[in-house]
């Protein structure tokens, strides 16, 4: 298990190195510098040259890619050229919001999805299996800026349940621990807080879940159908086995496997999900962020985010595989 | 384990559940309260469209920015409208040659950390400015103080900047600063009234040593990424910014030398996305935004909220680059602005308060000439021109940004179609060059597009600010050589009288007008919507905005 996991970290260094490469040469082949967005509409072009010299970006491709990778194993993102300030710390203000956002909507798609896509795979054929099979579809399908919207109508505007944007109301006090806001208003008692963050998580989690919940609904039912359809559930039904243990046991603990890895890659695709409802919720996270930097061409902060993004998705998928080995002994015995 | 943890956490999610009823029914008591209650309870929270970029104001370029820093960093001078009135100074005066700048500041003025402030104080950050090096010389940086000033004490090599400093030095002597330059440029007095040049406590100064930007990529300092280490002297302190919310914090200063503020409680939250911002007033989240989209101002009236109108501060333009034949023909430029249906552009695209542009500047600058050549829409006319000039088959490429909306240009692609339409109605084939916005001003720049969407939304009051940006010499945008203009445009610029430069400005206009570079097409305002049970201060046409002056409404 351990020469594995290192095995697997060692690809994961090389897959940076040559993603850092393809982004850098990438971002360099683009027309337009950022030294557009950051002076004003009217900056004399001497003044656009005299920053491009300053940030260094008449130099040729290769010094500045050196200085990057110099950089990188420093450990230092560099300065976002948007905001004038350090990557590193951008970064880490932004990204507890990112993962508050995606914990939330990972666990309504899989809270939701996986009893609703065991549900339509035992009563196959019924309305409900119709119904979550025709639901998932129009999920998948519903673009997130749309169902935010829809969203924001209905229990915003309509009804006012819910607030449209933020993570809080502004002006609430609140005590920062781990920057994950309902997790610390209850750490430190803030219950306003809890309360506050919660009601703005609703939206945005719900307009994120909604296509991996969709896959989610799929993939179960069908992991479930064939599961069911095997020899040992029949034998295990013949035993006179409680149902709760075949269900447990023998159906879900064998159809789990292809629904983890289906899990592991949504997760990292949820970081891409990010992007537009933070924007769309005006949510503060790292997806917003990275939205402006994409506009500006803030590559600092592309390269920072996309690298970050990478190493938590390798990261993720090597813990789903790991968890191959609780979830299928057979693949414990063969490492 | 496991099961023993829940029930804390239900109980907390039931204390969590009652605390909030009881919040409730707080906020609810609270509302039913007149204005004035509100004003000390209720935080008033903005929508920004974007993050500012740095509370000391002099490293910063952008609007957003600015928009927070005016309310808390007081300029020698400011605007009303479009009209340069007292700030910090109650009187000024120029010598004839405009190379000496005389302020006689107010008295009893404090800055928020109790410093007094006098003409040391202003010299002192002048003075600093001046000084800077290395990184901060960045035009990332400083942008503004260079464009002003020309360059510093000593330009650093690797910041770019050649050209050398006009400043002069500035003395104290009581409560009266002079400011003197080397040469005068039209950019004063206007400078002295941006948000860039805003006056920060000496007090502060000293905690700050200017020499952590070494080169231009390294990070602003912290200071001016939070609250507590620069005081000003305007209406509301700085009490927190919070980067992960995305939300800056201003509270009322009660020693402000002015009326102090009516709403106690300020609150910037950055909401990029239009549509977001909308739905975030609608919803009641927040209690005002800036650049309404043109098309949801209508709705938002309907629906009882408040679009008051701003004056328009701002021009579109497009561009006829001259080295591309035949637009070097002045017939052929003639005919083509004859064609294009400027009133159209204005009633379906701008928002209300748009206005057809004449010339390069708006009419509430200075030096807006009533007798330049207007080339009104009159396609028989056009069509007959371009007959006349060998053009009947012409083909041209326009190119217009394809991800943006500028406060003078919402929905450029609108704006392209009704403009192509109208050029292909007199016989013009049009090839349409969409660009997106990082890439549009390099090839604008470059002369690669003979016909162009842009504009210009200005600094500060003197038409030098639009014209100069333009005009001043022979550039591959424009591609046209005319020392006419060109001189003249540096006269204008050099001479410190404000009524003599007035004259010319208009004089130019006409001449501008006459050779005509490109067919001036609107001004627009920018729309700002506010909540109604708001009373809003009074718009400005510079979006220089004095939040001191809203408040809640009683109900």
């Amino acid at each position: 298990m351990l020469r594995y996991t290192v095995k697997r970290l060692l690809q994961l260094a090389v897959a940076l190195l040559g993603l850092s490469l393809l982004l850098f040469a990438w971002f360099k082949a683009l027309p337009g510098g950022p030294e557009n967005r950051m002076l004003p509409d009217n900056a004399t072009d001497q003044q656009r040259e005299a920053l491009r010299q300053a940030l260094g970006l008449d130099e040729p491709i290769w010094s500045q890619y050196g200085e990057f990778l110099s950089r990188m194993v420093h450990l230092d993102f560099g300065t976002s050229l948007s905001s004038g300030r350090p990557i590193g710390t951008e970064l880490a203000e932004r990204l507890p919001a990112t993962i508050e956002l995606s914990m939330w909507a990972i666990v309504i798609a899989v809270g939701i999805g996986i009893p609703l896509g065991y549900l339509a795979a035992r009563r196959r054929g019924t309305w409900l299996d119709f119904g979550a099979v025709a639901g998932s579809l129009v999920g998948i399908c519903i673009p997130v800026f749309f169902l935010a919207a829809m969203l924001k109508v209905v229990f915003a505007q309509e009804l006012g349940w819910l607030p449209t944007t933020f993570r809080l109301s502004p002006g609430l006090t609140y005590t920062e621990i781990t920057g994950l806001r309902v997790l610390d208003g209850l750490l430190t008692g803030e219950f306003d807080v809890v309360w506050d963050a919660a009601r703005h998580l609703m939206l945005p989690a719900i307009a994120l879940a909604s296509i991996p919940l969709a896959v989610i609904v799929r993939i179960t039912r069908a992991s479930v159908l064939e599961v069911v359809g095997e020899d040992y559930v029949r034998t295990a039904d013949a035993k006179g086995l409680k149902q709760t243990t075949i269900r447990g046991r023998h159906i879900m603990k064998n159809a789990m496997l292809p629904i983890v890895t289906v899990i592991g890659l949504l997760l990292g695709s949820l970081f891409a999900g990010a992007v537009l409802t933070e924007s769309v919720f005006a949510f503060g996270g790292i997806g917003s962020f990275v939205y402006q930097a994409t506009t500006e061409r803030d590559y600092p902060a592309l390269m920072g985010f996309i690298l970050v993004i990478a190493v938590s998705y390798v990261v993720l998928n090597l813990i789903v595989d790991l968890s191959y080995g609780f979830l299928d002994p057979r693949v414990r015995v063969r490492k | 384990m496991r099961t023993s943890r829940t029930s804390p956490t239900r109980r907390a999610i039931g204390a969590a559940a009652s605390a909030a009823i009881a919040l409730g029914l707080i906020a609810a008591c609270s509302s039913e309260r007149g204005g004035e209650d509100l004003n000390e309870t209720k935080p008033f929270i903005f929508g920004s469209p974007g993050d500012p970029a740095s509370m000391d104001p002099v490293f910063a370029s952008d609007g957003e920015t600015f928009r927070v820093t005016r309310q808390v960093f007081d300029t020698l001078l400011d605007h009303d409208g479009t009209e340069i009135v007292p700030g910090l100074a109650e009187t000024w005066e120029q010598n004839p040659e405009g190379t000496e700048w005389t302020f006689n500041l107010r008295e009893g003025v404090t800055f928020h950390d109790g410093t007094e402030l006098n003409a040391e104080a202003v010299c002192q950050n002048f003075d600093r400015w001046h000084n800077f090096t290395g990184g901060y010389q960045s035009p990332n940086y400083t942008y503004y103080y260079s464009s002003f000033f020309g360059g510093f004490a000593e330009n650093d090599p690797e910041m770019g900047i050649e050209a050398e400093s006009i400043y002069a030095g500035c003395e104290a002597d009581g409560l009266t600063a002079t400011i003197s330059l080397t040469e005068y440029t039209a950019n004063f007095p206007g400078a002295f009234t941006m948000a860039t040049t805003g006056i920060v406590s000496p007090a502060s100064l000293e905690q700050i040593t200017d020499d952590e930007v070494v080169t231009a990529d390294d990070p602003l300092p912290q200071y001016t990424q939070e609250a507590g280490v620069l005081a000003g002297t305007g209406p509301y302190e700085l009490t927190e910014w919070d980067h992960g919310a995305q939300s800056v914090t201003l509270e009322r200063y009660d020693d402000f030398w002015g009326e102090t503020a009516n709403v106690k409680t300020l609150i910037f939250n950055t909401i990029s996305d239009e549509n977001a911002r909308r739905q975030a007033l609608e919803a009641g989240d927040i209690q005002g935004y800036d650049l309404v989209a043109p098309a949801d101002v209508q709705p938002l009236l309907d629906a009882g909220f408040q679009v008051p109108e701003r004056d328009v501060f701002n021009i579109l333009y497009m561009a006829y680059q001259q080295q591309t034949a035949p637009l070097d023909d002045h017939d052929v430029r003639a005919a083509l602005s004859h064609a294009i249906d400027r009133q159209r552009i204005v009633d379906s695209v701008l928002p209300p308060g748009g206005e057809v542009a004449s010339q390069f500047i708006p009419p509430t600058i200075d030096g807006w000439s009533e007798e330049v050549t207007t080339y009104d829409y009159d396609p028989e006319l056009a069509t007959q021109m371009l007959a006349d000039a060998g053009q009947e088959d012409l083909s041209i490429e326009v190119c217009y940004p394809t991800d943006v909306t500028r406060p003078y240009m919402p929905a450029p692609k609108d704006i392209f179609d009704i403009i192509a339409a109208d050029l292909e109605a007199v016989g013009v084939t049009v090839e349409a060059t969409p660009i997106s916005w990082v890439d549009y001003i390099p090839a604008t720049r470059s002369g690669d597009c003979p016909m162009y969407l842009l504009g210009w939304t200005g600094d500060f009051t003197d038409a030098y600010n639009f014209l100069g940006t333009w005009f001043s010499t022979e550039t591959t945008e424009w591609g046209f050589d005319e020392p006419e203009i060109f001189d003249g445009l540096a006269a204008a610029a050099a001479e410190p009288d404000p009524e003599v430069r007035t004259q010319m400005w208009a004089d130019l206009n006409v001449t501008i007008m006459d050779q005509l570079p490109g067919l001036p097409i609107s001004s627009s305002p920018p729309s700002i919507a506010f909540a109604a049970n708001v009373e809003p201060m009074e718009v400005s046409p510079l979006t220089q905005e004095d939040f001191s002056e809203l408040s809640f409404a009683s109900e």
